[in-house]
């Protein structure tokens, strides 16, 4: 029993973690989906840019870890803001079928350009001394690292959820998602919105992704692999919201360690059973708009 | 996106038709160390047509076309693994399975559309994927699945080193496919798949049955995917995850995009095109390869969005409107 108790407790904190990090890199996919109705299957691409741009800074200059993580933030958005001018918003007009082959098209171009920069290998992750370790609490010991991620990442996401909804930025952008001819008309400059909005989004994919590389590898693969997750998530919690890809990242999260740890059988069935499943229930996700 | 193709009355088989046919039967003569490959585009064309069936005509969006090539596939090789080798049937069962799973699957996830509908295709892939990689004593699990043998095709014709008789055996199945997909598309129930990928609302207000033509096109794209799976293992004797991967789902959407998108010889000159390609450079330089393919996707997609085919439809409107 106490066992028990003790993986359990273990698979509810990793389960945090890993739901946390998708979270993050997630939620700019869920707002760039619903604002700008753009399948961006890239978004797996910033990232894994914002992974190699904090890796290299620590890795090759000794960048501290808090400045690298802030150059990949800022690096990722502004790269994004010139890929939205000049390429995303050519076809925000343009069907479905053009945005995923566009999207997939983007992918195949930064593995590609990974793999000459960086090789096929994973990056190695060094961690700064003040997060190794252990940290004791309630009579445990948890990963000083993950915990930090996930107070940081809490964090990251309540300044999130006060911006879009307690400022005039996220007023207008939740005008935008709800009925953009409206806000268009009532004065609203929806283009630079969407451009602003976007290398957000990116830039909270990067730090995601910066975050993360320890849990999840970075490698010129990534946006293949991990993609399934990301939409999932999306998907799963609703797009355009902040709170169904949360409660989405969180469960996806819980459940992949989950399983990982006590079925390791199954590996990743029940992740995609329940992605259809919910999807079958509600095709808009679990707080989606009613498709009108 | 403007789609070439949809209900023609005149379905007759124009004479530049048999174009492709020649020079296959060409090709075989006269490049013979380029059989092997031919019929690996062969394959990819059956593939290619059984995708341009629900996406171009259908207006279906899949990122999971893989799942039931890669059914298909497995089902065959373990068809000649556990039962026997006799190839015909093998090409039977891989179809049977895949058609299964599209009917099953299509009946479920047809329901949803966009985006919805995009996350379930990708996700019944990314589940077969995980069967087929862990039920290991049965698909070989990440090692993949070989020694298996497969006999002479109606007992006479062996499978030779040099890939002869596979180049030919792919040859005649492709051009029952191309019989079949033809058929389909010139028929009126060619015309109504065209109008719902064209207007869904519409459809549905004239009365069509939607759903049922959408699981119906469904199925036959699957049954022929798993065919041209069924192929690939038969040809080459093996089976591996690969061809489960959302990264074939992604090169095959790229070579019918090459190609030209609802139009059924896009659906030839796609692959073609992409794995001579693939051929001559990817082994050379396979990151530029990778990066080409990318940059060449996006090009297509803000400049030709009708492929090869769009772009010589359209050279040859340019010279015919110009005053002689």
């Amino acid at each position: 029993m106490q066992e028990f108790l003790a993986s359990l407790v273990s698979v509810a904190f990793h389960g945090l973690a890993y739901g946390m990090i998708l979270y993050v890199i997630s939620v700019g996919l869920s707002v760039t989906m619903g604002l700008m109705g753009f399948v961006n299957l890239a978004h797996g691409v910033f990232a894994m840019a914002g992974g190699y741009v904090m890796l290299s800074a620590m890795n090759s200059f000794g960048v501290p870890f808090p400045l690298a993580l802030a150059a990949a933030f800022i690096a990722v958005a502004l790269a994004s803001m010139v890929l939205e001018r000049l390429l995303y918003a050519r076809l925000y007009t343009a069907g479905e079928l053009e945005q995923v082959l566009f999207t997939i098209g983007l992918i195949f171009m930064s593995v590609a350009v990974a793999r000459l920069a960086y090789g096929p290998l994973p990056q190695p992750v060094h961690l700064p001394e003040y997060l190794k370790g252990q940290l004791h609490f309630l009579g445990r010991d948890f990963p000083a690292y993950r915990v930090f991620l996930i107070v940081f990442s809490v964090s990251i996401v309540g300044l999130l959820w006060f911006g879009v909804e307690r400022t005039r930025w996220g007023a207008m952008v939740r005008a935008a998602v709800d009925f953009r001819a409206m806000a268009q008309a009532v004065g609203i400059n929806t283009s630079r919105l969407f451009a602003l909005t976007f290398a957000l989004g990116s830039g909270l994919a990067a730090l995601g992704g910066a975050l993360g590389a320890d849990i999840i590898a970075i490698q010129p693969t990534y946006p293949f692999e991990h993609l399934v997750y990301f939409l999932i998530v999306v998907a799963v919690g609703g797009l355009g919201s902040l709170r169904g890809p949360f409660v989405a990242a969180l469960l996806i999260g819980v459940a992949d360690t989950a399983c990982k740890y006590w079925v390791p059988e199954f590996g990743a069935f029940f992740i995609f059973f329940a992605t259809i499943a919910v999807l079958l229930w509600r095709p808009e996700g679990l707080f989606g708009k009613e498709a009108a | 996106m403007t789609h070439a193709g949809g209900y023609v009355a005149d379905s007759r088989i124009r004479a530049i038709e048999w174009l492709p046919w020649v020079l296959a039967v060409i090709c075989f003569f006269a490049a013979p160390t380029y059989v092997p490959l031919g019929s690996y585009v062969l394959t990819m064309i059956i593939f290619a047509l059984s995708l341009d069936l629900i996406l171009g005509y259908g207006g279906i969006i899949t990122l999971g076309h893989s799942a039931y090539f890669g059914a298909g596939a497995y089902a065959a090789g373990i068809f000649a693994a556990r039962v026997t080798g006799e190839p015909l049937l093998g090409l039977l069962v891989g179809t049977l399975a895949a058609g299964l799973l599209g009917l099953i699957t299509g009946l479920i996830i047809l329901r949803t559309r966009g985006l919805a509908l995009l996350m379930l295709t990708l996700a019944i892939t990314s589940l077969c994927l995980e069967v087929a990689n862990k039920a290991t004593d049965w698909t070989g699990g990440a090692d993949g699945l070989g020694g298996f043998k497969v006999q002479p095709i109606l007992g006479l014709f062996k499978f030779d080193f040099l890939g002869k008789t596979a180049y030919l055996y792919c040859l005649v199945v492709l051009f029952l496919c191309w019989w079949l997909v033809r058929r389909l598309v010139y028929s009126p129930f060619g015309a109504s798949l065209t109008g719902v990928r064209e207007n869904n609302v519409r459809m549905h207000a004239v009365g069509a049955p939607v759903y049922q033509r959408l699981v119906i096109s469904y199925t036959i794209s699957a049954a022929m995917a798993g065919l041209g799976g069924a192929l690939l293992t038969q040809t080459t004797q093996f089976v591996g995850l690969k061809v489960l991967g959302f990264e074939l789902s992604g090169e095959l959407m790229v070579m019918l995009i090459l190609g030209g998108v609802g139009r059924i010889y896009g659906a030839f000159v796609g692959p073609l095109a992409y794995l001579v390609a693939q051929d001559y450079l990817a082994k050379q330089f396979p990151e530029y390869w990778y990066f080409g393919i990318g940059a060449m996707l996006v090009l297509v997609v803000m400049f030709a969005r009708g492929g090869i085919l769009g772009i010589i439809d359209a050279l040859i409107a340019r010279v015919r409107s110009r005053p002689s």
